[in-house]
């Protein structure tokens, strides 16, 4: 009715075009306001960039030495003759805990993802969904904790190693974290998939299995790739788990029984004791770059796979 | 309830006895009786509701993605009941459908064509370009697509993914053939194409024609059953649908467009 009202031509209506109403002002502070809010974020991110890029600058203006800093597996920032800032061993040791935290995550969310996807249904689909959410929730102290009282004695015993603080203890600890974010992102990704899709090849004759190898995790692959790089990126920056679950000892693995230490883990620990502004805390600072580059280019190539590189 | 037989004297490729389809409490088909000949274009027309997709669906045995239908009588293929093969996948091997709207699968043309036939076991490339050359052209849609044979098979058009779905069931070397309402998504011209397929198609394997478009049925059909609310109301040759032959008022209406 009162758009019938609006549109019949009414001369009061012409003569208040060229003032402007409430509505006019309240869509103008709408959009500001989103303006705000979403530049905001990237305002943020910029200065937390900036922050520690200049806490960082320091170190990479002075000590700073490519090939030290990234081929020497020697950390001493303390040394009384002489410092070293390598990085060579805490990338080893974040590398292979995040290696091996995929070798266990990746089965067990796709595994799981497929068959909450295409296997179960109704009241078994939403608790199994509602129960994976809640364990993405597990502050990471607990699993450090974990790592630390019940798997650390249960790897001694099992494998007759000295210590169970090591590559094998923080990789499983960390993929049963990532488990279940990964598990959720690709569920997400393969019930994105049209069920035309499933019919389709159910209707030709494939079985559940050959329909979703052949044609749902092709549909999804992007997702999946996706929701496994977010589980690097987790892996990769997780901190407080790591420390605990991996010994944190300066090492070069040559086994998953080694001791290693993560760079997260080495910020976390040493940042405290360090004098502001000393070579040592620029030196963390420094290694805080490098996390943020190498996160921004899993987050980037998880980005573009997600939205889609489809060729071949 | 007594079928009458084939006057070939051909047994049936298909029979439907008393089927009966519910979902949950409403009944979806009721007390159908029919049968498919070999190498016959059967027409199945009717209004929205009137049970024709169920009665695929029962056929393909894809009631059993839906957990809510449920499906009485008996239907056999090829003499044997349906309803209690074991092996659901070698029966929709035999059973091809095309479904309303055209569904190119995210794979490259070649692979949709080629599924099938790897899923049932081919793997040499050689033979697969055979089998993928020859159901393209017997989908009138090789011409288009043999030089782009690696391009996502989604991205055709609606009328070229229509007969991409069609060549894919053909690769699958079905005796049967269902179509349910094939052109709805697809242009007069290529429906002309493929309806000219159909008949080609006609000598090897039985086809069952679901539609809604009367004429189509009777350009096409050798005989034409006739469902309303759930109930097939007659069988009859399909000329005889258009020349006031049949004995059913409401098929005379409904065919010449005076229904509801």
């Amino acid at each position: 009715m009162e758009q019938n009202q609006a549109q019949s031509p009414s001369p009061p209506l012409d003569t208040r075009f060229d003032r402007l109403n409430s509505d006019w002002y309240f869509d103008k502070l709408a959009q500001v306001l989103m303006f705000i809010g979403g530049i905001s974020v990237i305002v943020f991110i910029i200065g937390i960039f900036v922050f520690v890029s200049i806490e960082g600058f320091g170190f990479l203006a002075g000590k700073f030495e490519f090939s030290e800093f990234f081929f020497s597996p020697d950390w001493r920032p303390t040394s009384q003759t002489k410092e070293t800032y390598g990085l060579l061993a805490l990338m080893a040791g974040t590398a292979s805990v995040t290696g091996f935290a995929m070798l266990v995550a990746v089965p067990f969310s796709l595994g799981a993802a497929i068959y909450i996807a295409e296997f179960s249904s109704g009241k078994k689909r939403e608790f199994l969904k509602v129960t994976i959410e809640l364990l993405a929730a597990i502050p990471s102290v607990v699993w450090g904790f974990i790592g630390l009282t019940i798997m650390n004695p249960l790897i001694i015993q099992i494998f007759h190693v000295p210590v169970g603080l090591n590559i094998l203890n923080a990789g499983i600890i960390l993929g049963l974290m990532a488990a279940p974010i990964m598990t959720s992102i690709a569920e997400d990704a393969l019930k994105a998939v049209p069920d035309r899709y499933r019919e389709a090849a159910e209707a030709m004759g494939a079985t559940r299995w050959q329909m979703i190898y052949k044609v749902i995790l092709p549909a999804a692959k992007n997702g999946l790739l996706g929701a496994i790089l977010l589980g690097v990126g987790r892996g990769f920056g997780e901190t407080m788990a790591v420390l605990m679950a991996t010994g944190h000892s300066i090492n070069l693995p040559t086994s998953v029984f080694d001791s290693v230490r993560a760079l997260t883990a080495t910020i976390a620990a040493e940042l405290g004791e360090t004098a502001v502004g000393s070579d040592h805390y620029q030196a963390l600072f420094a290694i805080g770059i490098f996390l943020f580059a190498v996160t921004f280019v899993i987050n980037l190539v998880a980005d573009l796979i997600v939205r889609g590189v489809r060729k071949g | 309830m007594v079928t009458v037989t084939a006057p070939q004297g051909a047994t049936p490729h298909l029979e439907v006895r008393d089927l009966t389809i519910h979902y949950k409490q409403f009944a979806a088909l009721e007390n159908v009786s029919l049968e498919v000949r070999q190498n016959e274009i059967f027409g199945i027309i009717g209004p929205a509701n009137a049970g024709k997709t169920s009665l695929l669906k029962a056929i393909n045995r894809m009631d059993l993605f839906d957990s809510s239908m449920r499906v009485e009588g008996q239907i056999l293929f090829n003499g044997i009941n349906t309803r209690k093969v074991r092996n659901v996948y070698g029966l929709r091997r035999q059973i091809g459908v095309v479904f309303p709207l055209p569904v190119g699968l995210p794979l490259s043309v070649y692979d949709n064509v080629a599924l099938a036939p790897r899923l049932a076991g081919t793997k040499n490339r050689s033979d697969l370009d055979v089998i993928v050359e020859r159901c393209l052209r017997r989908a009138a849609l090789w011409d288009e697509v043999k030089d782009r044979l690696m391009a996502l098979g989604s991205l055709l058009s609606g009328g070229q993914q229509q007969r991409l779905t069609i060549a894919r069931a053909l690769s699958q070397e079905p005796q049967m053939l269902m179509l349910d309402e094939f052109s709805i998504a697809v242009d007069p011209v290529t429906t002309m194409r493929i309806e000219d397929v159909l008949k080609e198609l006609k000598k090897e394997v039985s086809i069952i024609l679901v539609t809604n478009l009367v004429q189509q049925a009777r350009r096409l059909a050798d005989r034409t059953a006739f469902f309303l609310d759930g109930k097939c109301i007659e069988t009859a040759v399909t000329e005889d649908l258009f020349t006031g032959a049949v004995q059913d008022q409401r098929t005379r209406d409904y065919v010449e467009g005076r229904f509801g």
